[in-house]
């Protein structure tokens, strides 16, 4: 085997292309089986069962029918399923991640449950927030954005909000739609209402 | 502002704006991406193991009833994080043309033949050192329709996870002395040319198999948290 030494940087990022559908997401279609789904639900998983859903849009409003969605993010307590994370976590299937892959008309869904709170570096409660990636057709690098909720006072004083100017925080919340556990969110790459997207 | 993991490594992706590559006029955004410092939610990611990933699917050319048409190459190399450490444990996962340059995929209408015995996907993970082996068949190059006469270099596509939600990395390995790299939006959309030169693989002839397959070596290097900065190289 090759001697470790030390690289002189990280492998670049390439686009996902249009045609990663039957490898990455091929959900029945193709000769080839799922590794993720769109769901991080699993029986031991306590918290509130929600539904996340959205379209993504190009920067001319068009659909964009393929892109590729991924969530991470802490159970109902707030605890990650890694051992980075020294808390306990006492649902041992939950897992936090899944992936989705947009329709024809741009559409996406998630089904898991509401994050609970994570503390920042200094300690201070984070409002429930999902982390997301973006990967597309067209997109070199995948993007990052967060997913917070219209329904959490939380979001006041949540630290990574406070960083975004205040007319472009709501393409970071999902909205709730009527008495559904049902949260809306719409993906702008581009354009007035383009999503706010985080280097990190 | 103190990131966990240094920031300045992302200097090596290609600007989400690469105008010589349409499909990312309309998709890239318009305004600065935001620096936030990395909390738990950036330094953990999804933990995945052997669960995930079936016996014989890292071997493409097997996942048919008959072997598939081309050229049986051997992938390999180490995922490492940017410090020199191998990173154990990590969900790679890989798609491609066939060897004619078609994909299995639906919208993909290249007049190249599709092959019943190749599907192009398959994942693996990464052992206690972070190597990770592949048994496929050669990509072909295939002609888009980015502009006149353009054609992609032959490549797999890989998707790797790594330590945390920031190390994640989807990207395209090459094969080495592609007459095409000039030519290609994509591969040239990396700006620095030894950064370009990471995604290509190199020819293995000690881990060539006789009689049976040709090898190429492809380190996949994701973000380290005492990565030096590039500029101090």
């Amino acid at each position: 085997m090759q001697e470790s030494v030390k690289p002189d940087g990280i492998t670049p990022s390439q686009t996902v292309g249009p045609f990663f559908k039957y490898g990455l997401t091929p959900t029945g279609e193709y000769a080839w089986n799922d590794a993720f789904t769109n769901s991080t639900l699993t029986p031991d998983v306590t918290g509130d069962c929600i539904r996340i859903e959205g379209r993504v849009f190009d920067g001319d409003g068009v659909a964009v029918p393929d892109c590729m969605l991924e969530i991470w993010q802490p159970d109902g307590q707030g605890r990650f399923a890694d051992p980075q994370d020294k808390r306990a976590l006492p649902n041992a299937s939950f897992r936090g991640f899944a992936r989705c892959g947009t329709d024809k008309d741009g559409n996406y869904a998630f089904d898991t449950i509401k994050p609970g709170v994570v503390p920042d570096p200094d300690g201070k409660p984070q409002a429930p927030h999902i982390l997301l990636a973006v990967f597309g057709r067209g997109m070199l690098r995948h993007l990052y954005t967060r997913i917070y909720f219209s329904d959490e006072a939380g979001n006041a004083a949540d630290p990574v909000l406070a960083l975004v100017p205040a007319d472009r925080r709501a393409t970071l919340t999902a909205v709730r739609e009527g008495g559904k556990a049902v949260y809306r969110l719409d993906l702008h790459l581009q354009g007035d209402d383009e999503t706010v997207f985080f280097e990190v | 502002m103190t990131f966990i993991y240094p920031v300045d490594s992302n200097k090596a992706h290609p600007l989400p704006l690469s105008p010589e590559y349409k499909s990312s006029i309309k998709r890239a955004p318009n305004k600065p991406l935001i620096p936030m410092r990395h909390t738990l939610s950036e330094l953990t990611g999804p933990v995945y193991g052997h669960e995930t990933v079936r016996e014989g699917d890292s071997d493409l050319t097997t996942q048919h009833s008959g072997e598939p048409i081309g050229e049986r190459i051997i992938v390999h190399g180490h995922v490492r994080d940017e410090d020199g450490r191998g990173v154990p444990n990590s969900l790679v996962e890989i798609w491609q043309a066939n060897a004619c340059g078609r994909y299995v995929h639906v919208r993909d209408q290249h007049p190249a033949p599709l092959d019943p015995n190749f599907t192009g996907a398959g994942r693996t993970v990464s052992d206690a050192s972070g190597y990770y082996r592949f048994v496929t068949i050669k990509p072909g190059a295939y002609p888009w329709g980015n502009h006149h006469n353009a054609w992609r270099p032959a490549h797999i596509h890989l998707s790797v996870f790594g330590h945390s939600f920031v190390t994640r990395l989807v990207t395209q390995m090459y094969f080495p002395n592609d007459p095409l790299f000039p030519f290609d939006p994509i591969f040239n959309s990396v700006p620095d040319e030894k950064a370009r030169a990471r995604m290509v693989s190199s020819f293995d002839l000690e881990n060539t198999k006789p009689e049976w397959a040709l090898c190429y070596r492809f380190d996949i290097v994701l973000r380290g948290k005492n990565a030096t900065p590039m500029e101090n190289h």
